[in-house]
């Protein structure tokens, strides 16, 4: 009898799981949905008839397109920013212990435990009271940085844990220059780490509302331009260019989930030159 | 002797740029003193310069992981940590007009009174939203997390993946999305209409006046759609770490299968629905987006009021005020909810 009850249970805990995934993609469908739908009025609400025209004229709306393309550019300038220096962090908190390294671990984590809103508020009366730089583009990037800086550092460093950092001495010991075991050696080795920091880094940046909603100015970004759009008019095209963006995703993780399967272990890989190397003393046997 | 001592030097030189980086942003000092702060930064950079030119390779051995983390440090002392300054000054300064662009610092606590007295419902409300919509992305992340994690098999990767791909939308399109579903002609509503159900989900609460949008209910239910990622990864995360002989062994002992989870999976899965409760609470008690496109006037949370006393009513000193009380119940927050139920892997 106790079987048939575990069994009720066993199955009605994966439907729920099922539903849960159902309820996750719930907008999404609506969203791709609608990006067929030919709406009359100034929203796309209710389906009105199905229409291939928004998938044909995806850049049809300037203000949209040119918004797409401001976020595009903002996200790349921040990420490759902040994944340099944040890179720069977990190399540093890695390899070595050192004096200080558990107040900037604080430090690393604050940002992530301060609501979006503090952020970008705080981050705006900084640029209130100054006459250096206008809010626009430059302060968008500035503060873009400032959070993704704490994401890629904590990415970057569970990523490269376990790193074998004595590989660096070995360069180091046949003659290569710091530069030249960073280039040859660190890099190669770290780089999957850091690619991924880099998305997580990018997806945060260009889907960020808050924060650019503070030190934005008149620079509008895909996020502001729907927020702004969402009063006054939403063009199908919105959920055109979302489905494109999600298709997009949806293909390099496909596509990161069959490489990845290739690629072993970051921590077991060692670069070509340097795999006969004995670098650590082994044990004798007895 | 110095150079054996670079570390400490390296810090030092560390936490000396950062506190001159802090003065400068956040305008402690007017002209003169400024020149000043920027020489002391001058000759600390060219000191660890020095050091590190002349102190040989142990020196600059230690002092590289000081200069590997200077760069983002640096940045996150000027636009992270002087901004919470300025914040603080603004929240306590004054400010003439609404069109005047000038404030005045003058310990005006006044600010913080206004916060509290014409703005205490929407402090009220953020942190009872947050709060259910926190307890609700438990119960559906879970038991979610749970499936993927011990029945997933050679499918873990692509469940997984399922769970992520709905959130490469736009946070704002995603929260537009479930407008339309809400909607009054939406398909939700003409389901419980259709079944006669409306009246029932009135008695609950969820309904009001035969409407879903633009009530609590869809508020919470946009928190808990747009931050169930922020719960369930992490819950996945520690329960994929549980070793699956250890529930073996506790069936092997004769413990029955709800006593082998509540026992052996609950505790050590803890550390998972610590992190997430953090990730999910403190972005969704600060959240403007759900409860604008989602509630009613009646609805708004403390961000709405942030946002339009910050950017609409340009009252900046009494939206810093409220930032600032945010903020500060926040921290006060986490920090008696890591003292009952502590971890240390937050990060």
């Amino acid at each position: 009898m106790s079987t048939l009850r575990s069994k009720i249970a066993r199955n009605g805990l994966n439907v729920f799981a099922g539903l849960g995934l159902v309820y996750l993609f719930m907008p999404i469908f609506f969203i791709v949905l609608f990006s067929f739908n030919s709406p009359r009025g100034n929203f796309n609400i209710v389906w009105q008839g199905f229409t291939l025209d928004n998938w044909l004229n995806p850049f049809s709306e300037s203000s949209l397109t040119a918004a797409l393309w401001t976020s595009l550019r903002i996200s790349a300038i921040a990420t490759l920013i902040s994944t340099v220096l944040g890179s720069m962090i977990a190399i540093a908190l890695s390899r070595s212990p050192f004096v200080g390294s558990s107040a900037i671990n604080l430090l690393l984590v604050l940002p992530l435990t301060t609501p979006e809103i503090v952020l970008g508020s705080s981050l705006a009366t900084l640029f209130l009271g100054q006459t250096f730089v206008d809010f626009g583009t430059i302060t968008i990037v500035i503060a873009h940085v400032m959070f993704q800086v704490s994401f890629v550092a904590l990415t970057v460093r569970a990523r490269i844990r376990g790193f074998d950092w004595t590989l660096e001495q070995a360069a180091a010991d046949l003659g290569a220059s710091p530069w030249r075991t960073f280039r040859l050696v660190t890099f190669p080795l770290i780089l999957p780490g850091v690619l991924a920091a880099a998305l997580l880094a990018f997806a945060l940046s260009i889907d960020d509302f808050i924060i650019t909603f503070f030190n934005a100015g008149s620079t509008v970004t895909f996020p502001l331009q729907i927020y702004g759009a969402a009063r006054v008019r939403i063009p199908p095209q919105i959920n055109v260019l979302a489905s494109i963006v999600l298709f997009a995703s949806i293909a390099i993780l496909v596509f990161g989930t069959l490489r990845g399967r290739k690629a072993p272990n970051v921590s077991r890989r060692r670069p070509a030159g340097l795999r006969r190397v004995p670098l650590r003393r082994r044990p004798m046997s007895s | 002797m110095l150079a054996s001592r670079a570390d400490h030097a390296g810090l030092g030189a560390l936490a000396v740029a950062a506190l001159c980086l802090v003065a400068l942003g956040a305008g402690w000092f007017d002209g003169a003193v400024n020149a000043l702060v920027v020489l002391v930064l001058i000759i600390v950079a060219a000191g660890v310069g020095a050091l590190a030119a002349l102190g040989g390779p142990q020196a600059r051995r230690l002092l590289a992981p000081y200069g590997l983390m200077k760069p983002g440090l640096l940045w996150m002392a000027l636009f992270f940590l002087a901004p919470v300054w300025s914040l603080l000054r603004i929240s306590l300064s004054t400010k003439e007009s609404r069109f005047s662009v000038q404030y005045d610092f003058g310990w005006a606590w006044e600010n913080y009174s206004t916060a509290f007295s014409d703005f205490g419902a929407q402090f009220q409300r953020a942190f009872l939203y947050s709060a259910i919509a926190t307890v609700l992305t438990i119960l559906i992340g879970y038991p979610v997390a749970y499936v993927i994690a011990f029945r997933g098999g050679r499918f873990k990767n692509v469940l997984l993946g399922l769970v992520v791909i709905p959130f490469f939308t736009s946070y704002l399109i995603r929260t537009i999305a479930w407008s339309t579903i809400l909607a009054d002609q939406g398909p939700i509503v003409s389901v419980l209409r259709t079944f006669g159900l409306v009246g029932v989900f009135e008695f609950l609460q969820i309904m009001d006046n035969g409407k879903l949008l633009n009530t609590p209910a869809a508020v919470i239910g946009g928190l808990t759609y747009n931050f169930l990622p922020f719960m369930l990864l992490p819950i996945y995360v520690s329960l994929e770490k549980i070793d699956p002989s250890l529930v073996r062994a506790a069936n092997d002992l004769y413990s029955t299968p709800t006593a082998a989870f509540r026992k052996v999976v609950l505790p050590l899965s803890v550390p998972g629905v610590f992190a997430g409760t953090l990730l999910t609470f403190i972005p969704a008690a600060g959240d403007f987006v759900n409860a604008q496109f989602l509630g009613n006037p009646n609805t708004t949370m403390i961000g709405n009021s942030i946002q339009d006393q910050f950017l609409r009513q340009n009252n900046y000193p009494v939206a810093a005020a409220m930032s600032t009380v945010l903020m500060a119940s926040i921290t006060a927050l986490v920090l008696l909810y890591t003292r009952f139920f502590g971890t240390d892997d937050i990060a």
